[in-house]
């Protein structure tokens, strides 16, 4: 389906990350809003404010993250594509509700504009630091699909890749920005609405008796929706259930039902899979980044290759589901994987693992606050090698 | 009707039930879930049965009405009731009914839920989905107890009240809760008893019907736990208490509401006045400030 072409703003604009993934989320069908506000994030909500009422869609400031998550469910029931928008510490106010967006199937878009934490920590400065957190910051088991933008231009983008995800495996999809982004100005050039591919909620069709809202047709894969009101009498729910979406509580059901959140993802990572890489056959040394990283480690990358090192770059578009078969197959033809993160510590770590001892993991820890220095970045690769 | 039944009288021959003897409730109960998870003699079934007939009485289409249900032994109601039913988070009920009220407009959404699901941990929701009139019918079972969880205190559990986690009984001042609804802007506020079941149907009716945030709060016996801790007696016993107690008292000043331990329950409808909801006073507003470049927000089946 192609978008609606009341809500795309077609035209080259000069756009921050923030107003450029509003825009993507309008692009991409979202109608419904609901958010509290936190800086890094706010402008992506206060862009949402100004144009909704000009096309229809609804937004709603809330009384907090609990909120705003638990609203976003309730809206996607009664049909809307919906949004919410945050950071660190309202993401951590989200993880109740994200948890039962994930338990109940529900196709919706998560915003982390990541600045400095724990706790209050940076409120104005960058980090990358909540990427364990969208992996499983909620309780329980399961898997979850997250994103992470490197540009302005890619906040629209992928601000609409990011619905169409959510819709295709009806899961809550988390938006992985971090502040540089989304407070760095660049040129976005969003296309006219027919050339922008939007995927549609998939509606049940046939007879109202014979409808449960989560048979799928074959393993790993989601069942249709339908909307509250329009006569199904559906009953969801966050506890452990059934296909019919009742609840039952015993061990059996909850293999089915947590088997299937997880893999519906898991047993899909390759269709899933965004990642772009560079230069990797014939690599000693691959760099694995994402967001803003991925940009700053090029400056190194292009300095090593420079200096005649055979270095490739490999950029997680999609973070979560990690990659992990493709990092497997790199790791027995590279001898180090560098991967610098604006944390201490955490994609490295699954990259460790998938390497499974046959690649050396280099990890460029940064605390947050600002990038890292090519120069640490280069360092690392140069240090992988000997 | 080619099979009867004969009753024990053996003067009468009856039709067999699943012919003629259907429950004039069935078609609103999932009641392939029963047996269901509530105590015998507790207060929640017969507002369930209150919420049905008072659902047919408004003469809405039960495929506009959805439920929202927190976490609770009250929490549960959503999962028995053959409407649009949503069982959320303990606490966020009524956000998620705002998301559902606010994605659809036409649908009617209410919560049911137990007092410390909306007045504890929901109480920001709550103050502030009544301040916004947002339009919602909320039906507060109120048993002065966490039940679910054990029968520990909460922000209604009256001074002096035992339980778990009070067992010298409780000190700390409780809600008043239609004060706590009218203060925070509900434009329809009233309290009954789980024994008044024909008056609670009506004020259920009513409150569907009405615009904006209508706030029911129905005092209910929980004979597990808060009866049984407090030597309160059996179900039947807290029915003899309501109907000894209760005052009816339209219109009383909210303010003077308050519910002391074992002491008068003032019941009736205290506040039921118009005020835009919030949608109206939405569009109205951006109408005014936008004029044709306004586009209200229709819901899914207009478009986007
Ligand atoms: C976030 C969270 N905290 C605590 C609980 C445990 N819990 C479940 S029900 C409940 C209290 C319910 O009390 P109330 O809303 O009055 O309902 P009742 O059981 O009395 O009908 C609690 C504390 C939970 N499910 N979720
Ligand atoms: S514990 Fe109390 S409130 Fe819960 S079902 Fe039993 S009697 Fe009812
Ligand atoms: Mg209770």
């Amino acid at each position: 389906m192609k978008a609606d072409p009341m809500g795309v703003a077609t035209g080259s604009h000069y756009l921050d990350g923030d107003h450029a993934c509003a825009e993507g989320a309008i692009a991409g069908g979202c109608r419904f809003m609901a958010g509290y506000p936190i800086t890094p994030s706010t402008e992506v909500a206060e862009r949402i404010a100004e144009r909704f009422p000009k096309i229809g869609g609804m937004f709603i400031q809330m009384e907090d993250e609990l909120a705003s998550m638990a609203a976003v469910s309730g809206a996607v029931w009664a049909g809307a594509k919906s949004m919410t928008v945050t950071s660190g510490p309202g993401f951590s106010l989200m993880m109740e509700n994200i948890g039962l967006a994930v338990m109940m199937e529900v196709p919706c878009v998560v915003v982390n504009v990541q600045r400095g934490g724990p706790s209050t920590g940076l409120p104005t400065l960058t980090a990358q630091a909540d990427m364990m957190q969208a992996r499983w910051g909620s309780h329980g088991d399961y898997e979850i699909i997250a994103l992470s933008p490197n540009s302005p231009q890619e906040c629209f983008d992928l601000t609409i890749t990011a619905f169409n995800l959510s819709e295709k495996w009806r899961v809550p999809v988390l938006f992985m920005m971090d502040e540089c982004v989304g407070h760095m100005t660049e040129k976005v050039i969003i296309p006219n609405a027919d050339e922008i591919e939007v995927t549609p909620r998939k509606y049940y069709k046939g007879k109202k008796e014979s409808y449960r809202p989560y048979r799928f047709n074959g393993s790993n894969s989601v069942a249709p929706m339908v909307k509250a009101g329009d006569g199904y009498f559906i009953h969801i729910t966050g506890l452990t259930h059934d296909e019919r979406g009742y609840p039952v509580i015993n061990a059996e059901a909850q293999e089915k039902n947590v088997k299937h959140l997880v893999n519906k993802i898991l047993k899909n990572e390759e269709k899933i899979r965004i990642i772009e890489e560079d230069q990797v056959d014939g690599a000693d040394v691959v760099v694995i980044s994402y967001g803003i990283s991925s940009r700053v480690a090029m400056n190194a990358v292009e300095a090593a290759r420079k200096k005649g090192l055979k270095v490739g770059t490999l950029r997680l578009v999609t973070v979560w589901p990690f990659p992990e078969s493709r990092i497997r197959e790199l790791a027995k033809s590279v001898k180090a994987f560098v991967v610098p993160e604006i944390n201490m510590g955490q994609i490295s770590l699954e990259v460790e693992r998938c390497a499974q001892g046959n690649a050396k993991t280099i990890l460029v820890p940064h605390a947050g606050g600002w990038v890292h220095d090519p120069t640490d970045i280069l360092n690392a690769i140069e240090e992988s090698i000997v | 009707m080619s099979e009867t039944i004969t009753d024990y009288t053996n003067k009468l021959t009856i039709p067999k039930p699943e012919e003629n003897f259907r429950h004039p409730m069935e078609a609103y109960i999932r009641s392939e879930r029963f047996p269901h998870i509530w105590c015998s003699s507790c207060g929640i079934g017969t507002i369930l049965t209150a919420y049905i007939s008072g659902l047919q009485k408004s003469g809405l289409d039960p495929e506009k009405v959805a439920v929202v249900s927190g976490i609770g032994c009250s929490g549960r109601v959503a999962g028995y009731l053959r409407l649009d039913s949503f069982h959320s988070t303990h606490g966020r009920a009524l956000p998620f009914a705002t998301g559902l009220a606010l994605g659809n407009p036409e649908l009617k959404v209410s919560v049911i839920s137990g007092d410390g699901d909306i007045s504890a941990i929901g109480g920001n929701h709550f103050i502030h989905s009544a301040r916004r009139n947002m339009n919602l019918t909320i039906i507060c079972i109120n048993n002065f107890t966490y039940a679910m969880t054990g029968g520990q205190a909460g922000p209604t559990t009256p001074i002096e009240a035992n339980s778990s986690t009070t067992p010298y009984g409780s000190y700390e001042y409780p809600f008043n809760l239609p004060f706590l609804a009218e203060s925070c802007g509900a434009v329809y506020v009233a309290r009954w008893t789980a024994l008044h079941i024909r008056r609670l149907t009506n004020a259920i009716s009513e409150a569907l019907l009405k615009p904006g945030f209508s706030f029911i709060e129905v005092i209910s016996p929980c004979p597990t736990l808060y009866s049984r801790r407090n030597r309160l007696g059996t179900g039947l016993d807290s029915m003899k208490f309501y109907h000894d107690t209760a005052i009816i008292q339209h219109g009383a000043e909210t303010r003077e509401v308050d519910i002391e331990y074992q002491q008068k329950i003032i019941v009736g409808k205290f506040v039921d006045k118009e005020k835009p909801t919030f949608t109206e006073a939405r569009d109205k507003f951006l109408k005014k400030k936008l004029g044709d470049r306004f586009v209200p927000y229709r819901g899914p089946n207009h478009g986007h």
